[in-house]
């Protein structure tokens, strides 16, 4: 007891710490090989974004000790305080929010921006953690899950309005949670039915899918009739309905594709599924992409050494697209070290997660697991030409202080949580 | 599966695919590690050789180059260090320069695009020496065409911009590069361009260049553009250009022995000097949307007339190949032609005759239409139906190239129309048609149209007495023989022999006294030529004149059309004939009429069919 008053690092996982430093320090050597220039060749200068980021790195250690001199109890018990503090951070931002590239995401602090959609991921995973952790909670009622979503909804909602559609697009990564939890698996089975449903059809068109998905359906009522002529008498209202269902999804596809999203984000999806032949250069910063990971080959060229990232042909790529870098520059073995290394640090994430005693402790983990998972998803998905282009950061990776530190928060607040499991509280 | 199993399991199975991913993009395929076109390490530079010289039949110059500069710029590889005396170098203000520059970051922030346009000589040596300093900044050296006589922009044509659909079709072109868009400058352009070299240049890690990529064995040099002669006569065509001031039409003259084009007048004209420079997309404009006078259209090639009474010398050859008539035929003509029994079944003449008999001669130097209705008849109804003698007499038209593309090397034409008996069958289904429903044919109006280079054309193979050379406007291009079908004969299906007496009809045409051009003789030069006065729906007639000269060895065979001139000789036979003298002597013997086409407008009569039109409108 004495020692876990005294010091403050008693009982944390030293591995998820150390996947953090390797982590923070490899990102960081990629945005000094992306940023540098030859007129600024020194290690240290505080005005470049690589020197930027080493000072938001130096300042996350107080954030991180900070942090970790709280009691564990304090998240749990001031949870939804956080949480209703993260959502009015957010709703200032249409008051007080900097305008930077299109999207009101910023508060303007003077030397630096801040933007709070990046700590109102912990602050949300903190309410959804409480919330579950509740003894009466049962994710099968639907009353819950609507009060979860609601959780989920609100700060989703407040950073789509900025416009950060990308942002928002990882609250969706709190339906494993949710799962985990107790939901019910036809939600996912819905929502991945869904996704396959949308591809198709902005593949094949909605007219194809259309007449293939109600041959679909006449087969499968063909094989009821034969097989289980009982089960269809009790349930062929229900598969009509899930054909309407689906049949009206697909039109709605179709409409909201065409009507509904803007031009930029339709060639996204056209180049991706090479629906349009990219005459004007829509799709350039996935060529630029690709191109710059594919001319690493094997070993990369080395460090600094990777003319594509010297000579700046990946726009953005201090930032969503720093993965290009270690792809050039440290060839495949790099990379695929990389991706180990993000893969084997959420593993362990959730491995810690499953050892918790405390409820509250292990859907907060779980959490911080999905989002972390998410973001590397979408962001590697994207730099390597398989997901259309969605900008969210590569955590640890990508330039920004707000990014870093929201990280940094989330992951902390777990690290800290962890250190107090074996106290009953 | 346990619930806590499925995320751990979806970790893993991305990650294995965008290690699978990896492994594709940067060990197995290959393709985007090719040395040069998507390295962009490398950065290619072009260089354009100069664009060939276009000169006329005698040398004179009609198309240059003239060096322009342009600072161009890249926007994310600006970094200015002194805005101020950047723009005190370039003599704008800082307002202006802000604009210019969120202009080009509105276009692309990588691609280098125009700051400033078109420097002078003394600012570019000048701001030479000083460009260094301004990093994201360049000086871009550009050829521009210069016209050093401002005429036959419809010849000469113009080179802009190539198009985005153009880069598709050819990859030879990249954006922001020149290519010939009408006339000469698009026949050619292959050949007046040259080939652009490419030179590879390997930069390092900073950007910085260091010499070129792989010792050079990619590069490849500039072939310069050829210089293309002319079969134009530029002194000719100005002269032409003048006598058409203020009128609308056409004129096409042609060396009958060779096929060369010697003039191509299209009024009204502009001056070539508009297509090139700063102002350009805003002359372009403006003669685009002309929709009245239309100076973009080239009426000796687009523009379709029913060709009228000089048409009358087709139907003679046919009628006389047919056989149906011979020299010694002849008809009594009082006042027009029956064809018949309803009452407006007539076809008037004017050819005064009054019911003496009229031979072939005669009947071409007055231009009798009864005579010729006759001919035609006669042609089409030898068969045993109209159908085959429509045909019979339409393959015997369209081997003088009438209602068919030319085929040559002029960038824009028109077919025009001969009808033959599908044509009728088409218009009169289910009816037994005969030669009277198209009698109006005989005379050039009807269904018939023509081109004035399809009759320049028509009066080259008169004077050649049978055969032409496919009219063309390239006489020499060095080192390079001339395409085969310009220095091959083709031959009509009319025998030699039926030539000579309805080329003894049109030198009456000016010889005898009672000749529809008579007026328009010129002393010491034998000129044969027909009147043509064709009927439109848009006003008062056009006025028509083809004419070849001398009449033993021509040397020049002409079509010209005014439009809304009212009658042959009133217009168009003084052109054609003035034209002809300055030919064949260098000036004229008759300066009051020149005088008179000089100065003679028809704009009234033009700016009334404007005004009718606008009252139908409204």
């Amino acid at each position: 007891m004495r020692s876990r008053k005294t010091n403050i690092f008693y009982g944390i996982d030293w591995i998820l710490i150390l996947f953090y430093f390797i982590l923070i320090f490899l990102g960081w050597l990629n945005i000094y090989s992306a940023t540098i220039t030859d007129e600024a060749y020194r290690l240290i200068n505080f005005s470049t974004e690589y020197g930027k980021q080493l000072i938001w790195i130096g300042l996350s250690l107080p954030i991180i000790l900070l942090i970790l001199m709280f009691e564990a109890k304090f998240y749990e018990k001031f949870a939804s305080i956080i949480y209703l503090g993260a959502l009015l951070l957010l709703l200032g931002l249409f008051v007080f929010g900097k305008n930077i590239n299109g999207a009101t995401s910023w508060y303007n602090l003077g030397i630096f921006s801040l933007q709070p959609s990046e700590f109102a991921k912990a602050a949300t995973a903190l309410a959804i953690a409480k919330l579950i952790s509740d003894k009466l909670f049962n994710l099968k009622k639907l009353n819950t899950q609507i009060q979860a979503l609601l959780v989920l909804f609100f700060p989703a909602i407040l950073i789509t309005l900025q416009p950060d559609p990308g942002s928002a697009l990882v609250y969706a990564a709190f339906i494993f949670v949710l799962y985990r939890e107790g939901l019910p698996i036809y939600y996912i089975t819905v929502g991945f039915v869904a996704l396959c449903l949308f591809i198709v059809t902005l593949y094949f068109g909605y007219v194809v899918i259309l007449i293939s998905s109600f041959l679909l359906f006449l087969i499968i009522l063909l094989i009821f009739k034969i097989y289980r002529k009982k089960a269809l008498k009790k349930g062929w209202l229900k598969i009509l309905g899930i054909y309407l269902v689906s049949a009206f999804f697909i039109f709605s596809v179709d409409v909201v594709f065409n009507h509904v999203f803007k031009q930029r984000h339709r060639d996204r999806f056209n180049i991706l599924l090479g629906q349009t032949e990219d005459i004007s250069n829509k799709g350039y910063n996935t060529n630029q992409s690709i191109t710059t990971i594919a001319s690493g080959g094997l070993t990369g060229k080395g460090f600094l050494d990777g003319e594509r990232t010297q000579g700046n042909f990946v726009p953005e790529q201090q930032t969503d697209y720093i993965f290009t870098t270690v792809g050039e520059e440290w060839g495949f073995i790099g990379s695929t070290f990389v991706i180990l290394i993000f893969i084997s640090f959420i593993l362990r994430i959730i491995y810690i997660a499953e050892r918790q005693k405390s409820k509250f402790s292990r859907v907060y983990g779980y959490s911080i697991a999905a989002i972390f998972f998410t973001h590397f998803t979408i962001n590697i998905g994207m730099v390597l030409g398989l997901l259309p282009t969605i900008g969210i950061p590569l955590p640890f990776f990508s330039y920004g202080g707000s990014a870093l530190w929201g990280f940094t928060v989330l992951l902390f607040i777990f690290i800290r949580l962890d250190a107090n499991r074996s106290y009953e509280w | 599966m346990k619930r806590s199993g499925l995320l751990s399991f979806i970790i893993i199975f991305i990650g294995i695919i965008f290690i699978a991913r990896l492994f594709y993009l940067q060990i197995i395929n290959n393709s985007y590690n090719k040395p040069t076109l998507n390295n962009s390490a490398v950065k290619i530079v072009y260089d354009y050789p100069e664009r060939g010289y276009i000169y006329d039949r005698n040398g004179v110059l009609l198309v240059a180059n003239q060096l322009s500069y342009d600072i161009m710029v890249i926007p994310r590889e600006v970094k200015l260090l002194d805005t101020l005396e950047f723009c005190a170098l370039l003599k704008i203000s800082k307002d202006e320069f802000i604009k210019k520059i969120n202009r080009a970051k509105k276009y692309s922030t990588r691609i280098p695009s125009t700051f400033l346009a078109q420097l002078s000589k003394n600012d570019y040596a000048y701001l030479q020496e000083m460009m260094h300093k301004f990093k994201g900044f360049y000086i871009q050296k550009r050829s521009l065409r210069e016209y050093p006589i401002n005429s036959a922009p419809n010849v000469l044509g113009y080179i802009s911009e190539v198009n985005e659909s153009r880069i598709q079709k050819n990859s030879y072109y990249q954006l922001g590069e020149l290519i010939g868009t009408a006339g000469v400058e698009k026949t050619y352009e292959t050949i007046l361009r040259g080939t652009k070299g490419v030179k590879h240049i390997q930069r390092n890690r900073f950007n910085k260049e260091i010499g070129p990529f792989k010792n050079g064995v990619y590069d490849t040099l500039s072939t310069p553009g050829k210089d293309i002669t002319l079969t134009i006569d530029a002194k000719l065509q100005q002269y032409g250009e003048a006598l058409m001031a203020n009128k609308r039409g056409g004129i096409v003259a042609i060396e009958p022995a060779t096929g060369e084009i010697l003039s191509m007048i299209s009024m009204p004209t502009y001056n070539p000097n508009l297509m090139v420079g700063r102002e350009r997309s805003k002359n372009f404009t403006k003669l685009y949307l002309d929709s009245i006078s239309r100076p973009l259209l080239d009426r000796g090639l687009q523009a379709q007339y029913p060709p009228g009474s000089p048409f009358k010398v087709m139907n003679a050859l046919v009628a006389l190949q047919e056989n149906v008539i011979d020299t010694k035929t002849t008809i009594k003509c009082f006042g027009g032609y029956r064809y018949g029994n309803r009452k407006d079944a007539f076809m008037k003449c004017h050819g005064g005759t009054n019911g003496s008999p009229v031979n072939l001669n005669k009947a071409i130097y007055r231009s009798c239409n009864s005579y010729f209705a006759n001919a035609y008849r006669k042609v089409i109804e030898k068969y045993p139906t109209s159908y085959e003698g429509m045909n019979a007499w339409s393959t015997h038209v369209k081997s003088f190239g009438f209602g068919n593309y030319l085929n040559n090397d002029l960038s824009v034409g028109q077919k025009g129309l001969i009808p033959d008996g599908d044509y009728y069958n088409k218009w009169y289904p289910n009816t037994n048609w005969t030669a009277t429903y198209s009698i109006s044919n005989a005379i050039g109006q009807g269904e018939i149209l023509t081109t004035p280079i399809q009759l320049a054309n028509m009066t080259a193979i008169v004077a050649n007495k049978g055969f032409f050379f496919t009219p063309h406007i390239v006489k020499k291009i060095k080192n390079t023989v001339l395409d085969k079908k310009y220095t091959t004969p083709k031959h009509t299906s009319i025998d030699k022999k039926h030539f000579e007496p309805v080329i003894e009809g049109l030198f009456n045409v000016f010889e005898n006294p009672q000749g529809t051009a008579h007026w328009s003789k010129v002393k010491g030069i034998e000129i044969c030529g027909k009147t043509g006065t064709s009927e439109n729906p848009h006003g008062q007639d056009h006025s028509i004149f083809i004419a070849f000269a001398p009449k033993d060895n021509p040397k020049i065979a002409i079509a010209v059309f005014v439009e809304n001139g009212y009658w042959g000789s009133r217009w168009a036979g003084p052109i054609a004939t003035l034209m002809i003298e300055k030919y064949l002597t260098g000036g004229t013997i008759r300066p009051w009429e020149e005088q008179r086409m000089f100065n003679g407008s028809l704009q009234d009569e033009y700016n009334k069919q404007l005004l009718e039109t606008i009252e139908v409108e409204k």
